[in-house]
């Protein structure tokens, strides 16, 4: 099988073509060796950096962004969003706490990227 | 009796007739059914006090203008609204059509405008530069003037209030009842309201109001005006209201600034059946943009912020229907109001109130509250001036409106002062928070908080200006 | 006191450019941020792909302005927020907060306003005038920041990099996104774009359409797209309705520039940004400009290394180590649609780095500089696009080979094999 893809690793969006069958035969197009990587999971299992805002109590922001610690299988990103919709957090928070730790037991934890002070 | 006077409509009109009231000793109150005033016909308009050339002589359009526009530079310094007087022409864009300026001149001199003269082309473009070279001819009249409807319609319904007037808003009138020595009027909350006189000040929906009480008929048309409102880079393009000489091809659009500086064109004049459609449409866009270009080929038509319809209350007879209804005594009718009504709105007040107070025989407040004072405006004030205010509230240090420059204080100031804003457009129209380049992109969010806290309405049921008109959708996501 | 340099906008720019202020010796620099804290648009950038070439991971908007916000604490740079910028001039900057109206002087003067979004108004689509309808950034800011709900049926107009993030974060918050409509043959957003925020939820791109008008009232109650012939005309016949209660609006992003209008300082009518040299220099002497407001950036790195370069030369100036220089229009031909810097000094000791957008998609092309009639840069594009900011970058040492530059000309071509 070949399939045709755009790499989303970084904002060059290489063309990349892969073939394969049982096993990845070849991949064409590629910059960097990421790209490869980015092909091959694609057709294997498909992963995806998952971001997001959480409420916060107490702080003197209103919401706190967060991002997967690590890719997400693609299909439970969804799920995932709406597991997190009625979060709630609590202030202070630094950058890289853990804000929902191995979300739906994917083993993945959100992680704060921002810092948020208690309100005064 | 609820009250002794009780006017439909809560628009310029109705609020002139409320201001005027208001100096009487008299009990008033005004009803609208949009939740703010001033959202009907007065919103979208041209903001030019005609000084009285066009009327036909003799119309109670041409008494009015004149009077009007009179009391309208009187009272701009009494009410503090946004008024300047400055300039207008008529251009002509043929040597044939140069007679015809001079029967316009004619026309407003028998109506009793005294300052008109005519100039050539160059005189013309010496005054304006970014004339076309087109125009052969123009009748100046160096009186006319622009006004901000919005910030007439907020002094003098402020000024009504200060003297006792009240208003309803938000609540449609349903029903109308003739009863002893009065009228009943129901509104959509429910609410039964009673009173001696009734006023009919309903826009384009004074039809419907003067057809419910009275045999005498009148029918009223909805004409949409489209405008395009450009960028205040555009400043100084125009100092004077250049009108185009009506031909056979329709009235002409016209090309003025803003009373804040802002190019302004429009509007286009086409009859509709829903009284309450403000759309735009591309033809009308087109036409405007074609007719204004005949006026001033360099138009920047990349700075236009936004575009904008109007509808305007035409009524069968042509011309403005003001007075006690001789069928249905105590009602009076301020009905087919169309331009020039807002150049009028003062003089119709003026002469609805005297008629009430003189058939109630109500007399003259001792000491009326005539003068209103306007609201803070940071960007008008010396450095010095400006640090004092902010030194008493920081508020007005915190830039909210980066566009128009406009400060936290002075939203709040908006919100919490009487008929305080309740909407963004609301804010909006009081302080010009979100009018300028942006259109409210960056401050609306921050508006909404304000509003939210001040006015103590939860951010959820804040509306762009109606009731339906949320801005948020924060009930459940089911799909 | 006068400042050394006034930094006006506390966003990635402005960051970057006191902190190159800082390295090359700047003593007392200023920071002016209107908004309550630094970091400007990044802050409700939540979405990773930030920072690949300034730190070489990928980092979110929030992340991203922090570690710039770091450097700047660790650094003792003073910052004012809530400070709004009222005029600018060669020597002076006054500003309003809190604490009042102020005038402070400076030598030099960096602007690093950032970009606004274009409203609907600009765009005079017709219909009526309901609420529901919001630029992207706006909803980024209620969604992300404030955690709003703005609507369930959404359609986007413009397929710009915040619309089709926006077209995902949406979808995330559980709207449903109806459509991308774009007016254009192809997308201004990145292509990673296309396929992370659109294709992996199936969101459909309708290219060569756009909205041609807005029902509802009160709130937005559909939305009518219609295809586009090749003069960008709405084809009747065409029309597309969606059954949406929400309008979101990414349609071009527009450099800040109302202060350096006042200021008198020359702009630049394609890009809208004032018209610098290779130092960032405006034609006003004292006043440099980076990021968005010089020329709308595709990469936040591109605009922090732009503004670091500012911020160098603007303290070099302060400090008197700048002589007034004779300056070289670069001229640009074919698809090019203009050069930032749009002017260079005849003499370049350091690397010289030409920014620019192409007019139209292009494949297989040959990008070169030529200086004095001579090849100083050729470099292959396999494709390039409006939406992306392509980027050539001259060696000192083949610039000092060069000599005075008398003309400097960026031009593309066809690749020929």
């Amino acid at each position: 099988m070949t399939r045709n893809l755009t790499c989303i690793c970084c904002p060059l969006g290489c063309q990349i073509t892969i073939e394969f069958e049982e096993e990845i035969i070849s991949v064409e197009g590629n910059s960097c060796q990421r790209g490869k990587e980015y092909a091959k999971s694609e057709v294997t299992s498909p992963v995806r950096v998952f971001t997001s805002s959480v409420r916060v109590m107490g702080g003197n922001e209103e919401m706190c962004s967060v991002k997967s610690s690590l890719p997400l299988p693609k299909d439970r990103i969804l799920d995932v969003a709406e597991a997190i919709r009625n979060t709630v957090v609590e202030a202070p928070i630094e950058i890289g706490d853990i804000m929902v730790p191995n979300v739906l037991e994917t083993g993945v934890d959100l992680i704060a990227t921002r810092k948020v002070e208690k309100r005064q | 009796m609820d009250h002794d006077v009780l006017v439909i409509g809560g628009g310029v009109i109705g609020t002139a007739i409320l201001r005027y009231l208001s100096f009487y000793k008299l009990d008033i109150i005004a009803v609208d059914k949009n939740e703010d005033l001033g959202e009907g016909t007065t919103k979208a308009n041209s903001g030019i006090v005609h000084i009285g050339y066009d009327p036909i002589p003799g119309t109670v359009k041409a008494r009015m203008n004149i009077r009007g526009a009179e009391l309208m530079k009187e009272e701009s310094r009494n009410l503090g609204f946004d008024y300047k007087v400055n300039g207008a022409m008529v251009v002509a864009f043929r040597n044939e059509d140069l007679p015809r300026l001079e029967e316009l001149m004619e026309r407003g001199r028998k109506n009793g405008v005294k300052n008109m003269r005519l100039l050539s082309g160059e005189e013309a473009r010496a005054r304006e530069k970014n004339l076309s070279e087109e125009v052969k001819g123009a009748l100046f009249l160096p009186d006319s003037a622009i006004v901000c409807p919005f910030s007439l319609t907020y002094a003098l319904a402020e000024n009504a209030v200060a003297n006792g007037a009240s208003f309803t808003l938000g609540k449609k009138v349903e029903k109308i009842e003739k009863i002893q020595d009065g009228f009943a009027v129901t509104l959509s909350s429910g609410e039964r309201i009673t009173t001696k006189y009734l006023v009919n000040a309903a826009g384009v929906y004074a039809d419907e109001i003067n057809n419910a009480l009275s045999g005498n008929k009148i029918h009223i048309t909805a004409k949409r005006g489209n405008y395009m409102l450009f960028d205040s880079v555009t400043k100084g393009m125009f100092n004077s209201t250049i009108f185009q000489l009506p031909g056979k091809e329709g009235k002409g659009v016209l090309v003025t600034p803003t009373v804040h500086g802002n190019l302004m064109i429009g509007p286009t004049s086409i009859p509709i059946s829903d009284k309450s459609d403000t759309s735009t449409f591309p033809e009308d866009l087109e036409k405007i943009k074609e007719c204004a270009l005949k006026t001033c080929p360099s138009i920047p038509f990349r700075n236009v912020i936004t575009s904008f319809s109007g509808l305007r209350a035409h009524e069968d007879g042509d011309d403005f229907i003001i007075g006690e209804c001789p069928d249905v005594p105590g009602f009076y009718n301020a009905a087919g109001i169309e331009s020039p009504g807002l150049s009028s709105a003062l003089a119709i007040g003026e002469m609805v109130a005297s008629l009430i107070a003189e058939k109630a025989g109500a007399e003259r407040k001792e000491n009326p509250v005539t003068t209103r004072k306007p609201p803070l405006r940071m960007k008008d004030l010396d450095m010095e001036e400006r640090n004092r205010h902010i030194k008493e509230n920081p508020a007005y240090g915190r830039i909210v409106c980066r566009c128009e420059e406009i400060s936290e204080g002075e939203i709040i100031d908006a919100i919490t002062g009487p008929l305080g804003a309740r909407s963004l457009d609301g804010v909006k129209r009081r302080v010009r928070a979100g009018m300028g380049r942006c259109q409210s992109g960056f401050c609306s969010p921050r508006v909404m908080e304000l509003i939210s806290q001040y006015a103590s309405i939860p951010l959820e049921n804040i509306t762009k200006n109606s009731k339906g008109s949320l801005i948020l959708m924060e009930d459940s996501y089911d799909l | 006191m006068t400042y050394d340099t006034v930094i006006v906008g506390g966003g990635p720019a402005g960051l970057s450019a006191a902190l190159g202020a800082k390295r090359k010796g700047a003593k007392n620099i200023l920071i002016l941020e209107r908004s309550e804290k630094l970091g400007g648009i990044l802050n409700q950038c939540i979405h990773n792909g930030f920072g690949l070439h300034t730190f070489k991971t990928e980092l979110t908007g929030p992340e991203y302005a922090y570690r710039y916000i770091d450097m700047v604490e660790k650094e003792n740079i003073p910052y004012i927020l809530g400070a709004t910028v009222l005029s600018i001039a060669p020597h002076s900057v006054t500003y309003i907060s809190e604490e009042g109206l102020r005038t402070v002087s400076t030598l030099s003067i960096v602007l690093a306003m950032g970009c606004r979004e274009r409203p609907r108004g600009a765009l005079n689509i017709p219909g009526t005038r309901p609420s529901g309808v919001f630029s992207a950034g706006t909803a980024q800011n209620l969604v992300n920041l404030k955690g709003r709900k703005l609507g369930k049926r959404v359609v986007i107009l413009g397929s710009g990099d915040i619309g089709l993030i926006m077209a995902r974060r949406m979808t995330l918050e559980g709207a449903k996104v109806l459509a991308v409509v774009e007016l254009m043959p192809y997308s201004s957003g990145l292509k990673r774009n296309i396929v992370q925020c659109l294709d992996d939820f199936s969101i459909p791109l309708l290219l060569s359409h756009t909205v041609t008008k807005i029902e509802g009232k009160e709130r937005v109650e559909g939305i009518v797209v219609s295809k586009v012939d090749e003069d960008k005309k709405p084809i009747k016949g065409s029309e597309i309705h969606f059954d949406a209660d929400t309008l979101l609006l990414s349609v071009g992003l527009l450099p800040e520039n109302e202060l350096s209008r006042k200021a008198g300082i020359p702009l630049s009518p394609i890009t809208g940004g004032p018209v610098v040299d290779d130092t960032f220099s405006t034609e006003v002497e004292g006043i440099f400009a980076a990021g968005n407001v010089l020329h709308v950036h595709d990469l936040v790195d591109y605009v922090s290394e732009e503004a670091e370069k500012a911020g160098e030369e603007a303290a070099l100036y302060a400090l008197g180590k700048v002589k007034g220089r004779a300056k070289v229009p670069v001229e640009t031909k074919g698809a090019i649609r203009y050069s930032v810097p749009s002017k260079v000094n005849e003499r370049i000791e350091d690397d010289l780095t030409l920014r620019f957008r192409v007019s139209e998609v292009m494949r297989d092309r040959v990008v070169k500089v030529e200086i004095n009639g001579k090849e100083a840069y050729r470099g292959r594009r396999r494709i390039m696009a409006p939406g992306e900011m392509e980027t050539v970058r001259i060696k000192g040492e083949k610039l000092k080979e060069m000599g005075r530059i008398e003309t400097i000309r960026v031009m593309e071509e066809k690749l020929d094999d």
